[in-house]
């Protein structure tokens, strides 16, 4: 573990269309186990943030309580962040997400966090279609506590402690996809090539995106039997390709092959190339992506990238028909009725 | 026989059976009274059901202006057969039963002290209306019609009533007015009308209004700035939100865009609805929800959040009885403590006690400047007696220069000019208040990190013991802070200079209580009054307990749980308080409080008198 970072920068580090550098979206150093999958997701979303331009203090980070939790510390250190209660980022962050509807809200929460603990909150913002990223950070146990099983481990998959699981786990990409999540996408900490875009495609995503990326517990759950372990995870993994992000002011340079590729247009006018892996997938066809899941699992292989997305949703706001100021910069003028309003009312209560 | 003779003074109850449509016929017989000039103070006592079920409105009338529960029943309307035997019990010797003689009486259910008075009310709809559920609809209008001349009711007001009623709707007014005149006339010729109880047209409601202190509470969220509701329904509380909704809709569309100046979320559970409003604030908006006893157990992890991590929290608890699931429809004051105490850890929250619809109006709004001053949870401990009935109140007012606090919050200018490292915990100004800020505000200066976690004065992380109880110090000074902040009690003397004897009450006792004081008073008995209407104590509470030889505590709880947060946060000793207590889920009534404090200051217990006495002896 590193306690010190030096406060040198090189001057010539690249910076991003507003001026800042990669450092300006780094949080404070990281208190992890060396090694922790979290920590590469937390890189991922500082280069993400980095690379879409997105003024550092315009992202609002929540998250709950678990090691996932505690990442939002280590990234994007300008940001405000809430760390609230095990299992209830979801609410905070609709409430939040009501008060101003013009930041980004990038939710990070962990397995037990989300499948357990928080299984009702996560489900019905989903449902609501919030406008935000939300990131599981999934590594099949409870790190803080010391390596018990969550509900995401396979069935037989064995921890540290060697005692295999034996109940059902709960496949979060695919209960998202049932309850209408308009981005879905599952990754893998180590796969900084593919979590990349997909984190941008996701902040960029008017809605609900949700990424669920496996990401191995070093101490507790890295080991042979597990399945959520680098060994397991790298020789079980298949993608459903690669995603390109193209930002809105980009053209597209890159060339794609015929028929295996996929364009979707998001509502800032910001372009999400797919490069399908496999032909099968319909990336707009949650039955597709559904089945999909399956028959790789059926063949023992963790199918990762981007799942579906519905680019022409309506978030929560839309859906309540909410004013297009942030509701929070309302004041007395345009919230308070006053005295002859209640001098009606009263009368018409006598 | 004894005939009960009075007039613009007795209690008159509907038995009713739940899901008949006998609400909207009870409503326009209290209202047309209160039209008359007389105070009224109708209450629904109803079952946890949607149809079938016995229900009851009971309507105190009283000239004088009392409004609490007097107890005992002058006359029973009596509408539904599953209840009538325990009914006809319930009438005071001398009184009135009034019910439908279509079918004859039970003659084992009859008493001889009581005056009948029969009115084939199914006989007269059916040969009028051929419909059913007109049939149905309209027994209830006869038997307004009929009280009216029972009662010498103003038939022009009945009329006018219905004219409101169905304003737009024009086509109702005549077979409503039609139906009145049926009861009407069958009673006078009928009965030698007016009864002994009557009504006479007086002024004695003034410019007052009739509104339930859930509505009030409503219109004191849209008026106090609220912009986000996130609730989850349960009886009583759920007409809070309703109405935050019903009058969003007529005051906050914005005329132009026609989006709304609000969100409403109906959340999956209490604890969603909590963090909601929690997120919300956080970032900036007014929000509050609205529950009740078992959503505040539920509330109670995020309470804690909420007073820890200093986030304003706008929390309305209309009580109701009972542990658990208790007597859903029934009020109590028994979340007291549980509200006072929210949550694991020392903690400790801020409470409103509203008295009147006018109170829910104003406290509801002023909740939001507090909760922002103080960077706090601020619970308004209201209940279903005053929340769902019809109250007596003083119109609501509104001073249109008000602005709201909004608190210590630094907006991007003050950050731009700020020069040292900004402190969201650190105690700048003496009053235990720190300053915080929205996110979004500045690019490179203010952001911090929100956490349920131990942290220091600038929101890092910290396990350090020194600095954990700084923290836990400043909350408390902080405490105090709020002690000068919530709403004053309400002290009224029997004379000046006080006597000896002291009643000290909160929320829905007050009525009972102040018209036990003045029946005392008659019997020279002097005593003088002191209303809570907010926790933290303000001084004078300790003060009035040390000045009182004698003092009461009424309480609407089994466990007396106002005297326990006196005795826990006062310097008074447990003897020092009589609890009044009552918990059998309807509103405490002045009897009852009269009769309790004669039997304790004529020594007919054995609980201490005079504690002074008490305290010299066992020095």
């Amino acid at each position: 573990m590193t306690y010190i970072r030096p406060a040198f920068r090189h001057p010539d580090l690249p910076r991003n269309d507003l001026g800042f550098t990669r450092k300006d979206y780094e949080g404070a150093i990281s208190t992890l186990c060396a090694g922790c999958g979290h920590d590469s997701i937390s890189a991922a979303i500082v280069q993400a943030c980095f690379e879409l331009s997105i003024a550092p203090h315009k992202v609002a980070k929540l998250s709950g309580i678990g090691c996932s939790s505690k990442t939002p510390t280590y990234f994007l250190g300008n940001s405000h962040g809430f760390n609230s209660v095990h299992g209830r980022m979801p609410s905070v962050a609709t409430g939040a997400n009501l008060a101003n509807r013009d930041l980004i809200y990038v939710g990070v929460s962990g397995d037990g966090d989300t499948a357990s603990i928080g299984m009702g909150q996560f489900t019905h913002a989903v449902r609501r279609n919030l406008n935000m990223m939300y990131v599981v950070e999934n590594n099949g146990c409870y790190g803080l506590t010391k390596g018990q099983d969550s509900a995401t481990a396979d069935i037989g998959s064995a921890s540290k402690k060697g005692e295999p699981n034996h109940f059902e786990p709960i496949d979060l990409a695919s209960i998202a996809l049932q309850l209408g999540a308009t981005f879905v996408a599952r990754s893998f900490s180590g796969d900084r090539e593919q979590l990349v875009p997909l984190i941008k495609a996701a902040i960029s995503h008017r809605g609900f995106a949700f990424i669920d990326v496996i990401s191995p517990c070093v101490t507790f759950n890295n080991n042979p039997k597990s399945t959520k372990g680098y060994e397991h995870v790298r020789d079980h993994l298949a993608a459903t390709g690669t995603v390109d992000f193209v930002p809105f002011k980009q053209e597209i340079s890159t060339e794609y092959e015929a028929g295996q590729s996929k364009e979707v247009t998001l509502h800032d006018g910001s372009v999400v190339h797919l490069h399908k892996a496999d032909p099968e997938l319909d990336i707009h066809s949650r039955r597709s992506a559904l089945r999909l899941i399956k028959d790789y699992k059926a063949k023992d292989q963790i199918l990762t990238g981007l799942l579906f997305m519905d680019e022409d949703s309506q978030d929560l706001h839309e859906i309540l028909g909410t004013s297009k100021t942030p509701l929070r910069d309302l004041g007395v003028a345009e919230l308070c009725p006053g005295q002859k309003v209640l001098d009606k009312l009263n009368e018409s209560l006598r | 026989m004894k005939r009960i003779e009075a007039v613009n003074d007795f209690v008159i109850k509907f038995a009713n059976v739940n899901g008949t449509g006998s609400a909207s016929a009870n409503n326009m017989f209290a209202k047309s009274l209160f039209r008359m000039g007389l105070p009224i103070s109708p209450k629904n006592i109803f079952p946890s059901n949607i149809q079938g079920l016995p229900t009851w409105y009971e309507v105190r009338v009283n000239e004088k202006g009392y409004l609490g529960r007097r107890g005992g029943v002058d006359m029973m309307v009596c509408m539904n057969p599953q209840s009538m035997a325990k009914d006809i019990q319930e009438v005071e010797s001398g009184g009135y039963f009034f019910y439908d003689s279509s079918k004859p009486l039970d003659l084992r259910m009859m008493r001889s002290d009581i005056h009948f008075i029969g009115v084939p009310l199914k006989d007269l709809c059916q040969r009028e209306y051929t419909d059913a559920r007109q049939q149905q609809l309209f027994k209830n209008i006869i038997y307004v019609g009929a009280l009216s001349a029972l009662l010498d009711i103003e038939f022009d007001v009945l009329t006018g009533l219905v004219s409101d009623q169905f304003r737009g709707k024009e086509k109702l007014i005549t077979p409503n007015v039609r139906a009145l005149e049926i009861g009407y006339h069958y009673a006078i010729e009928h009965y030698k009308c007016p009864l002994g109880i009557r009504v006479e047209r007086r002024d004695a409601v003034g410019d007052q209004i009739l509104i339930d202190g859930n509505t009030a509470a409503s219109l004191g969220a849209i008026y106090g700035g609220a912009t986000v509701a996130a609730w989850y329904p349960i009886t009583p509380s759920t007409s809070v939100v309703d109405g935050f909704d019903k009058y969003c809709k007529r005051l906050r569309i914005d005329p132009g865009s026609g989006s709304k100046n609000y969100a409403i979320v109906q959340a999956e559970d209490e604890l969603a609805a909590i963090g909601m409003v929690i997120g919300a604030s956080w970032n900036g908006a007014r929000a509050f929800t609205a529950t009740s006893g078992p959503g505040i157990s539920l509330m109670s992890e995020f309470l804690g959040l909420a007073y820890f991590a200093e986030i304003p929290t706008v929390l309305i608890d209309v009580q109701r009885a009972g542990p658990s699931t208790g007597m859903p429809t029934r009020t109590q004051q028994s979340d007291v403590l549980a509200c006072a105490y929210a949550s694991h850890g020392d903690t400790k929250h801020v409470l409103l006690f509203p008295s009147t619809p006018r109170d829910c109006f104003e406290m509801t709004a002023q909740a939001f400047d507090l909760a922002e001053t103080l960077q706090t949870p601020v619970i308004m401990l209201t209940d279903l007696d005053l929340g769902m009935n019809d109250t007596m109140s003083p119109p609501l007012v509104w001073d249109d220069t008000r602005e709201y606090e909004r608190g210590k919050v630094f907006n991007e200018a003050q950050l731009e000019a700020m020069t040292e490292r900004f402190g969201r915990y650190l105690d700048v100004d003496g009053d235990g208040i720190p300053y915080r800020t929205y996110p979004g505000t500045h690019p490179t200066k203010g952001a911090f990190f929100t956490r349920g976690t131990s942290r220091d004065e600038y929101a890092v992380y910290t396990e350090d013991g020194d600095a954990y109880e700084k923290n836990m110090q400043r909350l408390l000074t902080k405490w105090d802070t709020a002690k000068n902040l919530v709403p004053m009690p309400e002290l009224i003397e029997a004379s000046k200079g006080g006597t000896s004897v002291g009643v000290i009450h909160f929320g829905t006792s007050r009525d009972a209580t102040l018209e036990a004081v003045d029946s005392l008073a008659a019997e020279g008995i002097a005593v003088d009054t002191l209303r809570i209407k907010g926790f933290p104590f303000h001084k004078s509470v300790d003060a009035f307990i040390e000045q009182h030889d004698t003092v009461f505590v009424v309480d609407q709880n089994r466990d007396a749980q106002m005297r326990t947060l006196l005795v826990n946060e006062c310097l008074v000793s447990p003897r020092d308080l009589i609890s009044i207590l009552n918990y059998n889920g309807t509103p405490i009534s002045a009897r009852k409080i009269r009769e309790e404090i004669i039997a304790v200051l004529r020594g007919d217990n054995v609980r201490p008198l005079h504690k002074k006495k008490m305290a010299k002896e066992s020095v």
